[in-house]
């Protein structure tokens, strides 16, 4: 494996290693993700999910992605 | 009669009961529950998907937000940082502005921390949310609160989860007596006749979740508690009579043998 192909990124708390430009929605098709149920933020910042596609990730980037489930 | 609406922002509601669909045993007691208790709010929490486990049933495959209004709460939350980036993160999800406001100051009884709720609440109004605000019952800052731009003003009865009932019954009544928007009592709700209670002192609604998801039997509980919401309130609309010491004859004198 060449190394300097790869990035390591943390989702959810869970270190991931990806190839370079690899895409936010990359990222989401590679986890299922159901992109319509889900708020996604990328290094603290909230995420416009229309353009995941030009949003390429970058070593050590921190994502989050959200949902609803159930609570008080 | 007139129809008898809640208004809480623009939207219209028929039921006065709000749910949590937290602590059930899994989605489908939860969802049938949540049926038969007639809720047409529930409160649901954002956290982080599983990313490990996909085959784990989410919570919009069972409670559909097209039929009933998922409302985004901030519990579990004791800064205004976290609450606002949840917000705002829910906000995302779907596009959803009614929010509910709680940010915790005390771990142990889960009492809200007013000052950061306070700031929270001016934030998020200043954002463009729909802010209900989950509070003590301290009628100067759930004044200050509404000042602020709260939606609803939602004082606890008594501790979350704890099922006292409410504890401080002047301060209630001193609360409906100020409060302009909805007043809505959150947390505390035990049994049927703390949610009679609340409607009979004119609380606009009740929110409950621990009380049915706990209870042995959650379906009848939920039956219970909405029963007890409509109950409650057709008293307070129903002017009643004024206690007296002394009895009163229900029959009579006239005509007696």
């Amino acid at each position: 494996m060449n190394k300097k192909n790869k990035i390591k990124i943390v989702v959810n708390g869970s270190l991931l290693t990806v190839n370079t430009k690899f895409s936010l929605k990359n990222l989401i098709e590679k986890l299922k993700t159901p992109i319509n149920k889900v708020a996604i933020e990328l290094n603290d910042e909230i995420v416009n999910k229309k353009k995941l596609n030009k949003i390429y990730l970058k070593n050590k980037d921190k994502i989050e992605i959200v949902h609803f489930i159930g609570g008080g | 009669m007139k129809s008898d609406i809640l208004k809480i922002t623009n939207k219209k509601f028929k039921s006065r009961l709000i749910v949590g669909t937290g602590k059930y045993k899994n989605m489908k007691e939860c969802a049938k529950a949540i049926k038969i208790s007639g809720a047409e709010i529930v409160t649901v929490a954002v956290r982080r998907v599983n990313i490990s486990d996909r085959s784990k049933p989410l919570l919009m495959d069972y409670i559909d937000p097209k039929k009933i209004m998922y409302l985004p709460n901030t519990a579990g939350c004791f800064t205004s940082k976290d609450a606002l980036r949840t917000l705002r993160l829910a906000r995302e999800i779907g596009g959803w502005k009614i929010v509910k406001l709680e940010v915790l100051g005390d771990k142990k009884n889960l009492f809200p921390d007013m000052i950061e709720t306070l700031k929270s609440t001016e934030v998020l109004t200043k954002e463009g949310f729909k802010v209900m605000v989950y509070c003590n019952d301290d009628p100067l800052m759930c004044k200050r609160l509404e000042n602020s731009g709260a939606s609803a003003i939602m004082p606890l009865a008594a501790p979350i989860g704890s099922g006292l009932g409410i504890q401080n019954k002047i301060n209630i009544k001193i609360l409906r007596q100020q409060t302009k928007v909805p007043l809505i009592i959150d947390a505390g709700i035990g049994k049927a006749s703390d949610a009679v209670e609340a409607m009979e002192m004119g609380c606009d609604a009740v929110l409950i979740n621990t009380a049915i998801a706990k209870a042995k039997n959650p379906f009848q509980m939920a039956e219970s508690m909405k029963l007890a919401v409509i109950s409650g309130r057709k008293s307070f609309l129903s002017g009643s009579i004024t206690p007296n010491l002394q009895g009163s004859p229900s029959s009579p004198k006239k005509g007696l043998i």
